[in-house]
């Protein structure tokens, strides 16, 4: 399995395989344009997105408020309320609500932050098992792999590939790459596991505080039936996603799906409240939410990188990103990948442990411009650039400084002393110019997978001066 | 006791300076704008203007729509059967739908689901709900109440007849938060639909029915069903 700290090594094997490549530049290329065909009117949506800006701002300014007012209402719903601190807190809850009843497998809706906290492994080691239950999520599951897209776990795998997938490892199938009968296949087996088991696992796209209700998007169904067949729902998710108002959901909602895959609403748009209640036929009978911090509460503390918790999990910044579509999503090493994999992945990991995640960015600002929610993600990176060099000043993080390479500080020292004294600069360019049968052929990072640099006979001064002499 | 509840929110309120000294995150001073009218609907709509709407929004998610208000939904819902081969139809607990002569096996799902999975999953071709509302804007359905309609009759068969009545189209989902009161009186569990159940995970090809129904079939009304 793939691990930030060798994201060069990762993403070097990506580049050199065309399959996988075409298959993310056909993804992008058709995410991207269903989400512009959201969005004709760019007054409209500029307008959109300032509001939804407006409401993750107004929502975070009172995050501890509003999550106190949540739990509150919750409770009074009749959903029981979790909190954890680390990801091994939250498998731990999760494993005690599934022995406690009864269960020996938990069927999952798409959930990110379950991925996030390894769920899965976590409750095979306990003796339950995971069973994936979005098709996406299922194919990466039968293969063993982890979704390289927060919206669409599978589209590195080709229908051929799946179709391989499917026939030798669900029993009694045989080879078949039609999408229909494939989806068909899942449906199936989905079907039976969603009949028969006790416990039901799912994410939240939005909690509301006033109401106390849990919202969650979704167009395949399998949603629903994990939050309403089985006898126990159990949602997870990160503190942040949270609004105060029921009036503050649909212009995210409008902005969430058409940002994620160009829909202006998902077939099924699921608000839960509270267990079944007195003369309901069906309905889970115990529902409970888990409140994930691991490392939001450290986004919070610097107002610098606050932002990035407005983030609603769209996707768009990676559908748009050039540097996720040359290399895919498992490249990283990390459960979210791309510009916002880059902004959360160190507060999540460590500093350390994904120094180079945050300086694989050309900060060509595309991620910015199209964040439903106007993450200033470019300005992010960069702060968080400054965190890795230990140059941040003000609140450092955990590990700060730990990207810092002497060599590479010193020459950008040299660089930054040479280029603000004229003289310097002269002289060194004089000399660099005349003497540049010596330049190195290796010259760090850059000669890895470039041609060496090598300066030109003579300076653009010399040339200049030469020229108007010629006039 | 410093449960993981009292850390995270002490370190949330350890940071006061941060929200004082930043220009746009002082709670108080914070009103949320008013919204933009992003779909091209403002205010309230005619009726026909309503109904064609929701049409349009609900097929393009695939759906079917059939405006019986000229005659009686039973008459076409006994026609579609009858085309659809429907041999069992689960129906909501209070309705008075009678069986017609060849027409499928009519069951009420009026026990709670644990007695009635088997049935439900395997043994269904079609359900039966009447909508509580619409919003025209994205042609979608909304179910608020478990109790007249439970959650999975609207899920689990493969094919979804819905009522609706067109005095209940409601212009946006921004509308029907502000005029409904679900602020204060919130269902269990409330589910807005938009076309059958679909999936675009295998290379971005779209297929119908992934797990939820592979039809949605909108039967149009005008007062009670």
């Amino acid at each position: 399995m793939n691990a930030p700290i060798t994201f060069h090594e990762n993403a070097r094997r990506v580049v050199a395989n065309p399959v996988l490549r075409a298959s993310f530049r056909g993804a992008m290329d058709f995410l991207m344009a269903k989400r512009a065909a959201q969005f004709p009117d760019l007054d409209a949506f500029e307008a959109l997105r300032t509001q939804g800006e407006a409401i993750r701002q107004y929502s975070l300014a009172r995050l501890p408020d509003l999550l106190e007012q949540l739990e509150a209402n919750l409770t009074r719903n009749g959903i029981q309320v979790h909190w954890a601190e680390t990801p091994k807190e939250a498998c731990q809850i999760i494993i005690d609500i599934t022995r406690k009843a009864g269960g020996d497998l938990v069927v999952k809706g798409k959930s990110m932050v379950s991925e996030e906290v390894e769920l899965n492994h976590a409750l095979e080691a306990a003796g339950i098992g995971a069973l994936e239950s979005d098709m996406g999520e299922y194919i990466v599951q039968l293969a063993g792999e982890k979704p390289s897209h927060i919206i669409m776990p599978a589209i590195h795998k080709t229908k051929e590939e799946i179709a391989r997938l499917f026939a030798e490892k669900v029993p009694g199938v045989a080879y078949t790459d039609s999408v229909d009968e494939l989806i068909q296949i899942g449906r199936r087996v989905l079907r039976e596991k969603f009949r028969d088991t006790k416990v039901g696992l799912s994410g939240v796209n939005v909690a509301i505080a006033e109401t106390g209700t849990l919202c969650l998007v979704e167009n395949e169904g399998n949603g629903r039936m994990c939050t309403t067949v089985p006898e126990v729902h159990i949602a997870i998710t990160g503190i942040e996603k949270v609004v105060e108002k029921l009036e503050h959901l649909p212009p995210l909602m409008a902005l969430l799906t058409r940002s994620a895959t160009g829909q202006a609403i998902t077939t099924y748009f699921n608000w839960i409240s509270s267990p079944r209640r007195e003369g309901e036929l069906d309905g889970p009978k115990e529902v409970h939410l888990v409140l994930l911090d691991n490392g939001r509460s450290q986004m919070y503390t610097d107002e610098r990188l606050r932002a990035t918790l407005q983030c609603i999990r769209c996707g768009a910044c990676m559908n748009h990103c050039p540097v996720y579509t040359r290399i895919g999503g498992h490249a990283y090493g990390t459960t979210y990948p791309g510009p916002i994999g880059k902004m959360v992945s160190p507060h999540m990991l460590g500093l350390d442990a994904t120094k180079d995640l945050v300086t694989a960015s050309s900060l060509c600002g595309a991620c910015g411009e199209v964040c439903p929610v106007k993450i200033p993600i470019p300005d992010i990176l960069m702060q968080l650039r400054r965190q890795s060099q230990g140059t941040a000043g003000g609140i450092q993080l955990p590990a700060a400084g730990s990207g810092r390479r002497p060599l590479q500080s010193m020459a950008f020292k040299l660089w930054a002393g040479l280029y603000a004294r004229p003289l310097l600069y002269r002289i060194f360019g004089f000399f660099a110019t005349r003497l540049r049968g010596l330049t190195p052929k290796w010259q760090g990072a850059w000669t890895n997978s470039r041609a060496p640099l090598r300066p030109a006979a003579q300076t653009l001064h010399e040339r200049m001066r030469l020229s108007t002499t010629r006039d | 006791m410093n449960t993981a509840r009292e850390r995270i929110l002490g370190r949330l309120r350890s940071h006061p300076s941060a929200v004082a000294s930043s220009g746009h995150l002082r709670p108080n001073d914070l009103p949320v704008p008013p919204a933009p009218t992003f779909s091209a609907i403002s205010g309230s709509l005619a009726l026909d203007d309503a109904i064609a709407s929701f049409r349009r929004g609900s097929e393009t998610f695939h759906a079917e729509v059939i405006d019986t208000r000229a005659g009686d939904w039973r008459q076409t819902l006994a026609e579609i059967c009858a085309a659809k081969n429907v041999r069992h139809l689960v129906l909501p607990p209070q309705s008075d739908l009678m069986p017609w002569p060849n027409g499928p096996e009519l069951r009420k799902f009026e026990q709670p689901i644990e007695n009635f999975k088997r049935e439900l999953f395997d043994d269904t071709d079609a359900g039966l709900t009447i909508a509580d509302g619409a919003i025209a804007d994205t042609g979608t359905l909304f179910q608020i109440d478990p109790r007249t309609t439970p959650r999975t009759l609207s899920l689990v068969p493969p094919i979804h007849f819905c009522v609706l009545n067109v005095n209940r189209i409601l212009p946006t989902l921004q509308s029907a938060v502000a005029s409904e009161g679900w602020q204060v009186a919130m269902p269990s569990n409330l589910v807005f639909i938009t076309g059958p159940s679909k999936t675009a995970d295998i290379q971005q090809t779209l297929a119908y029915g992934a797990h939820g129904p592979k039809e949605l079939v909108v039967l149009l009304t005008e007062g009670a069903a």
